[in-house]
Order: structure tokens, then sequence, then C-alpha cells
């Protein structure tokens, strides 16, 4: 497991049935690209977070497949439909088989 | 032609300010709530060398100045949140965390805005560094972090986040005025082959480009910073040592006496502009 | 639908019957034409915000947005690597629309390619300048 992944979420805590939310999701992550070389002058192996998806209440919000050209600690900001009250689902696959995940709940009246 | 000359017509051939520079609206509220000072009167102690001072955010391009908006945008935050993490952690033989002396990390603004501060019992100047050290020894029974290891810069990032918005204002008069004086002949010294001082950049030609990067004026209220050319953060003895060796000069160490009076000197130049850190710089 | 072969072939035929210099085929274009199976891409209705000028190539904040969009396919054409990221949008998408921050090797056009439900794929080029820094990088 990469060392000292940990995601940073930003999701309003309340909204109205059906009102669109803005959400900012920031995870730390080397994003080893693969292109880097040693002191040595070897090539450091690719690793990288390849896939983040967002769910709400199970159904799917993003789904985004990730490249090395994407920066460190990669940054996501997207919109979500929230039709009830639930719970924001946020995993993150990194190359090396871990998977991190996060939780938000939001309250819709 | 002398290096001298060559150094001063390159710096001459510097380009006007970026296009941006231009459009871009001046102003750094941080998280809807804490409100950046981006630019004061310059300190007595400056004599006019400079008009005023100016925080090196309004350097950057709009880009790089949003993503210190939020903490949600700001990857230094990031730091900050592992090093909370480590604040309440029980570290060393006495079985203590910072926790347990400090309460929340809250609690410890107002701590940044004064360093590099003499310590009356120690005897000597301390960076933030030196006395979370002296914490970590002396308190904790643990062992003392180097100057520029992860966990170091990652609760300097701590310290400085509960401080912002408050004024830097760091002392520059009594046990520590020789120090200040040694930071300050530093300050005005031309170093290496490049004979480039720090004024030569951040006094006499803050605003103009070298090469491509815009010149702020060398404050360091925003540090540590996260720089995207290292995408970490980076500590102020750390950026002094790059500077002083792009000028291809032997640079000075890390956590070394001279680099602690630049940084007290430094800090001095900057009272009165907000702490900022984490910053996001380029 | 046309072979790529055949639309390669017409393309260079119709160029050197003008005269022109033949276009080098990059390999960023096998990716773009990779994703789109060939077919015609439209320009319009993909919106790519991204700077003029990077002060650092490692970070470079870019959005993309498509409305009615199922996806948006991101290209950095001068990268090693042209892919970028892959932004699929679902049924709770409040918009389809993204943002994320990228590596750019050097100055280049990024290019986002939305493929919209009606089948079609649209795109927006970006040139971003990638600056070298001043002092130390």
């Amino acid at each position: 497991m990469a060392e000292n992944v940990k995601p940073r979420v930003k999701v309003p805590s309340s909204a109205s049935a059906g009102e669109t939310v803005q959400i900012k999701t920031l995870i730390s992550h080397q994003m080893e690209s693969g292109q880097r070389r040693d002191a040595d002058g070897n090539v450091i192996p690719r690793s990288i977070i390849n896939r983040f998806v967002a769910t709400f209440n199970g159904e799917t919000v993003i789904d985004v497949v990730i490249e090395p050209a994407v920066s460190t600690n990669p940054y996501f900001e997207f919109e979500a439909k929230v039709p009830e009250s639930g719970e924001f689902v946020f995993t993150w696959y990194d190359d090396d088989g871990s998977v991190y995940e996060d939780t938000a709940s939001i309250e819709v009246s | 032609m002398t290096t001298r000359t060559v150094a001063a017509l390159a710096l001459a051939g510097l380009l006007a300010a970026p296009a941006w520079a231009e459009d871009a609206e001046e102003r750094l509220l941080v998280n809807d709530e804490i409100e950046i000072t981006l630019r004061a009167p310059a300190p007595e102690h400056l004599d006019g060398a400079l008009p005023e001072i100016v925080s090196g955010w309004v350097y950057r391009s709009p880009e790089t100045q949003d993503l210190q908006r939020d903490d949600f945008d700001n990857p230094g935050i990031l730091y900050v949140d592992q090093a909370r993490e480590v604040w309440n952690a029980a570290l060393g033989s006495e079985g203590k965390s910072c926790a347990s002396c400090h309460d929340d990390p809250e609690s410890m603004r107002g701590v940044r805005p004064v360093y590099p501060k003499w310590d009356e019992a120690k005897g000597e100047l301390q960076s933030l560094e030196m006395q979370i050290n002296e914490c970590l020894t002396d308190q904790m029974g643990a062992e003392a972090w180097g100057w520029d290891s992860d966990d170091m810069k990652n609760m300097t990032a701590l310290l400085a986040s509960v401080s912002r918005g408050m004024p830097i204002d760091v002392a520059i008069d009594g046990p520590v005025q020789d120090i200040w004086e040694r930071g300050r002949e530093m300050y005005y010294t031309r170093y290496g082959q490049l004979e480039l001082s720090c004024a030569s950049c951040h006094e006499q030609n803050y605003g103009n480009l070298i090469r491509a990067d815009h010149l702020s004026q060398g404050h360091t209220n925003g540090f540590p910073v996260y720089r995207f050319s290292t995408t970490a953060l980076v500590s102020q003895h750390n950026r002094f040592r790059g500077c002083i060796r792009d000028t291809r000069a032997e640079t000075f160490a890390i956590g070394s006496d001279d680099l602690l009076a630049l940084e007290l000197y430094v800090a001095s130049r900057g009272n009165g502009l907000s702490v900022e850190g984490p910053a996001v710089r380029h | 639908m046309m072979e790529r072969r055949e639309v390669l072939m017409l393309g260079a035929g119709a160029v050197v019957a003008l005269g022109l210099p033949l276009p080098a085929w990059s390999a960023a274009d096998d990716a773009v034409m990779a994703y789109t199976g060939g077919s015609d891409v439209l320009e319009g209705g993909v919106t790519l915000d991204a700077p003029e000028i990077a002060e650092n190539g490692n970070t470079v904040p870019i959005r993309v947005s498509a409305e009615g969009a199922e996806e948006i396919v991101v290209f950095a054409i001068g990268n090693p690597n042209p892919g970028v990221a892959t932004f699929r949008f679902g049924p709770l998408a409040g918009s389809q629309e993204a943002s994320t921050r990228i590596r750019l090797a050097e100055t280049q056009d990024v290019v986002a390619i939305a493929k919209m439900s009606d089948g079609t794929f649209h795109r927006a080029v970006r040139e971003v300048k990638v600056t070298i820094g001043g002092c130390g990088g």
C-alpha cells in the first residue's frame, strides 16, 4: 500500500431535493508516472491511482479513468444531483491493488 | 566584461510584468472567512527600500492563486491533515502527544507569527522547527525530527494554518539584534558566480520576470509553501538554500546559524503581512 | 463506416493532390483515432478551460464541460503518453463537467473529446504554454 494516502472531500452538509451540489475531492498520492529515473538511472516504476468513482446511495455520479498525466495529489471537482438524503461514497483505486474510500452524508429536505 | 556586468545586463533584459498581472482581482479570502492581508506598509527598518510590502501570492498566475482560496483546493492542506493525526499521537518515552500539553492545534494560534524568536531559557534564537524539536526531546522523550523531514514540514504547515490572517510580527531588537543585523548583511551580500544578492531579485526586480518566473518580494509569510515544482511542502531554509545555490554559490546548510539569521531578517521584512501558510506557489 | 486506412488514404491523397506536405501522423492522433473509431469529430459543443500559460507543467488546472455528454476524454498531444483522463458521467451527475489538474511535459495542445449520448463526437482544443522557471526550475 502506498504510504500516507489520505482523502479530503468537500460535500455540503445539506441541500434541497433535486438540487445540484458541487463536490471537491483531493487525495494525497505521489502518482509516480513511470517517466522518472532514480539517482542510478533506473526508471522508477509507475504507481498511480488509476480510477476514481463517486456514487450516491449506490448510483454512479462520476467514474474517472486516470492516466499518469494527472498531477500528484489528484484533484477532482464535479457536480452531483441529490434526489434524497443519503451518503456519498468516494473510491480511489491504486495500481498496487489498494483501494481507498471516503464517505460523506448529506441531509436533503 | 565582468560577471557582475553580465549579471546586471541579464537582469536589465527582463521582460515586463506578465499580462495576467493587470486583471487579477486582488483579494484573498480563504474558506470564505480568513482575510489575508496582501499589502502592508513597509516596516520602518527597511528605511524606504520598498514602497510597500506585498505577499508573494500577488505575483502568481490566477490559476495558482485560486488554489489557495479553499482548503479543499489547496494541496498543502493534505499535509496539515497528516500533522493533525501526529498531533494526537503519543510519541516518545513519556507517552505524551502534542495534545497532552497543548489541547487542539487551534489553541496554537498566535505562535507562528512571532517566529523565529528568542528563547530565554535556552539563550538562543529559535525557529519553529527548533521549538518543535525542543518539545519532542525535552518534554516527550522522543527523537528530534529532521529540519526538512516530512513530519517537521507537516507540523510547521499545521501551525501556520491555524494562524492564518494574523500579521507576521517578529522582534528584531534586544537579544536578537546582532543576529538580525547578520541576517540583513547576508540579504544584501552578492553570492556565487552570478554575484546575486537576495536584493538583486527581490528588492530591485520584484514584479519583473526572470525567464518565466514572476519575481516576488521574497517574503516568507506563506511558508511552508506547497510548490508545484516539487509537488510537496518546502521549508524556508530549503528555499534559502536553493536560491543561494542558484547563484552558483557554495550554499549554506539547512538549520545553520547563517540561515537562521537570514530567516529572522527576511521574516522581519514581512512584518505586517498575514501568515498564509501553507501557501501555494509554482 | 470507413476503415481507418481508407480515411488515411483519402486524406493523404487529397493532400498530395494539392501539393501540400503530408501531415505527420503522431501517437496522439492514433490515440484520438482509437477513441473515436474514425468517426467525424465536430468542433464545438465541448468547453475546455485551461490556462494560456502554465506557471508549472506539474500542476495545470483544467475544466471540461459538454452538455449531454456520456463521457469526456482528455488528451495531452505533446506528452510522452497522450492519454490524460476519461470522465464518465453517471445518472446522478449534476452536470457533464469536471475539473482536475494535469501534467504537461511542454507547451502543447490539450484536447477534450466528448462522446454524446447520440453517438457523435465533439472536440475542443486549447494550447497551453508551459514555462521554465528562472530560479532552479
